[in-house]
């Protein structure tokens, strides 16, 4: 681990920064959208490496199953049917965490190295130093982490950074029988997503294009949408996602802003009371009153 | 107690001042915890960041319902007089530890202490039961638990800023601080700062 601790850029709630001499390939995964079946084979290779099983539930009418992500289904294939031009699309997307350049879930977090940065990209928990306040759930644009009822910790897709750290593939990419999801570096992925796109150009689908959201400084899963123009048709995939406002002035402006009031408070008793002085009520009162505050003044 | 002192507050009222005064600390320790990364440490008031955040909302419905009693004691003694507004407005000239106005049992500082100290209680308890996990937040929409959140740092910080006004002020007027420790203030104390309070309970006219 040590080699690999020096691959971690950014730690949560830790004011001063991390080793930089070391850098590593900034890595991504590429949904594509277009060339998904909506198998599900991705679901069940998570589960399998992770070692996580989510509850059997319920059929709810829909093909969604498990219907929403959990701390035991870091994945889950999200389908929508879409009406456009009179025609009906069913627009499936595998949903997880987007591994941010700029992740909301780290920034909220309180507890140092409870969530930590790669080199690569990789956004990941370490569980070990959840505390379970749930700062991540606010702080991320995606609605991606999941509090544990077993054990009250947050968990999402670690773009198994443990295969990802001795050069393999995360499980859902090796897995995938149509290779609608590919991974490599980021650079490569935006290459393979160019071509896909020009393609879907072609065949019609003219708002085609890559989603690599700018607001949250990118992210390190992407996607090839053929309706790049409308990603909300995605089951609910944000247009233009950023760190809620709330939470910029939350964990921003609001720290120094405290700091000064707090000290503010603090250095006004202590220059009062060395300039002004004591307020007592014997100097100048009559003594008869006075009787039985001697104890009090020695104190 | 000595027949020339006044009894200010009698037993259970500083006893249930120090609940308050005991949970704020605790609270404030391992919110500031929460709060400031460099601070994180404090989170060792509970022993392990994890037990503090779990104690930490629990002590905090402790000292609210601690306040709430005394809200209920005390909201008579601190409603807003003409005579307060004068004391606020010359605040300057009792900072340089002259009085203003025929102060009863409470001066317009402390009024607007107790006021402030009643709003921040509130928005703490509504703000700190939205993003209370794992009871209440799971049930209840996330730009919610993110406005509760900034609401809770907020007043946080307003209640430790006037806390610390709140104890200073104690500290500064001498002879306060034994009110609320040993219940009692002397004839001199109370005539100066507290006027009207003073004949009040003791009968005298000036």
């Amino acid at each position: 681990m040590a080699l690999q601790s020096l691959d971690i850029t950014r730690r949560s709630a830790s004011p001063t920064a991390s080793p930089q001499a070391r850098k590593t390939i900034e890595i991504a995964k590429l949904i594509d959208v277009s060339t998904c079946i909506g198998c599900k084979a991705c679901q069940v290779a998570c589960s399998e490496w992770n070692d996580i099983r989510e509850e059997v539930g319920h059929n709810i009418g829909v093909y969604d199953n498990p219907t929403d992500l959990s701390a035991d289904a870091w994945t889950v294939m999200r389908f929508a049917e879409e009406e456009s031009n009179g025609k009906l699309e069913w627009l499936i997307r595998k949903d997880g965490c987007m591994h941010c350049a700029d992740p909301g879930c780290l920034k909220a977090c309180p507890s140092p190295g409870a969530i930590i940065q790669y080199s690569n990209g990789i956004v990941d928990f370490h569980q070990e130093n959840c505390i379970g306040c749930g700062y991540c759930v606010s702080g991320c644009p995606f609605n991606v982490p999941r509090i544990s009822q077993k054990d009250n910790k947050a968990y999402k897709c670690t773009m198994c950074s443990d295969r990802v750290a001795v050069g393999q593939e995360p499980a859902c990419v090796k897995t995938c029988p149509t290779g609608a999801i590919q991974f490599g570096s980021k650079e490569d992925m935006k290459q393979v997503a160019a071509t896909r796109v020009t393609d879907l150009k072609q065949r019609g689908y003219d708002n085609a294009g890559l989603y690599d959201p700018q607001g949250v400084g990118g992210t390190h899963v992407m996607y090839v949408l053929h309706h790049a123009d409308k990603p909300e048709q995605y089951s609910g995939l944000p247009k233009d996602p950023q760190i809620s406002t709330t939470v910029q002035l939350w964990k921003g402006w609001l720290k120094p802003l405290a700091t000064i009031g707090i000290a503010a408070a603090g250095l006004f008793g202590f220059f009062h009371y060395i300039t002004v002085g004591p307020n007592r009520a014997d100097d100048e009162d009559d003594s008869a009153a006075n009787v039985g505050r001697n104890e009090e003044d020695k104190a | 107690m000595k027949p020339q002192l006044i009894q200010r507050y009698s037993a259970p009222e500083r006893i249930n001042h120090w609940i308050v005064a005991v949970c704020f600390i605790l609270l404030a320790l391992s919110g500031l915890a929460f709060f400031y990364p460099a601070f994180f440490w404090l989170t060792g008031v509970f022993g392990t960041p994890q037990l503090a955040r779990i104690i930490h909302p629990f002590v905090g419905v402790l000292m609210f319902v601690a306040f709430a009693r005394q809200f209920f004691r005390y909201w008579h003694h601190n409603l807003l007089t003409r005579d307060d507004i004068q004391w606020m407005k010359s605040v300057k000239t009792v900072m340089q530890g002259h009085e203003v106005g025929d102060t009863g049992k409470y001066n317009g500082g402390q009024k607007g202490m107790f006021w402030m100290m009643c709003a921040c209680m509130l928005v703490l308890l509504v703000s700190g039961i939205i993003a209370w996990r794992p009871y209440f937040a799971i049930h209840l929409p996330i730009p919610l638990i993110r406005v509760a959140l900034l609401a809770h740092a907020c007043a946080a910080i307003a209640l430790i800023a006037s806390i610390i006004v709140h104890v200073y002020a104690a500290f500064w007027v001498k002879g306060t601080i034994r009110a609320m420790v040993e219940g009692v203030v002397t004839h001199g104390w109370a005539k100066k700062h507290h006027p009207r309070w003073y004949r009040e309970v003791t009968g005298k006219q000036k």
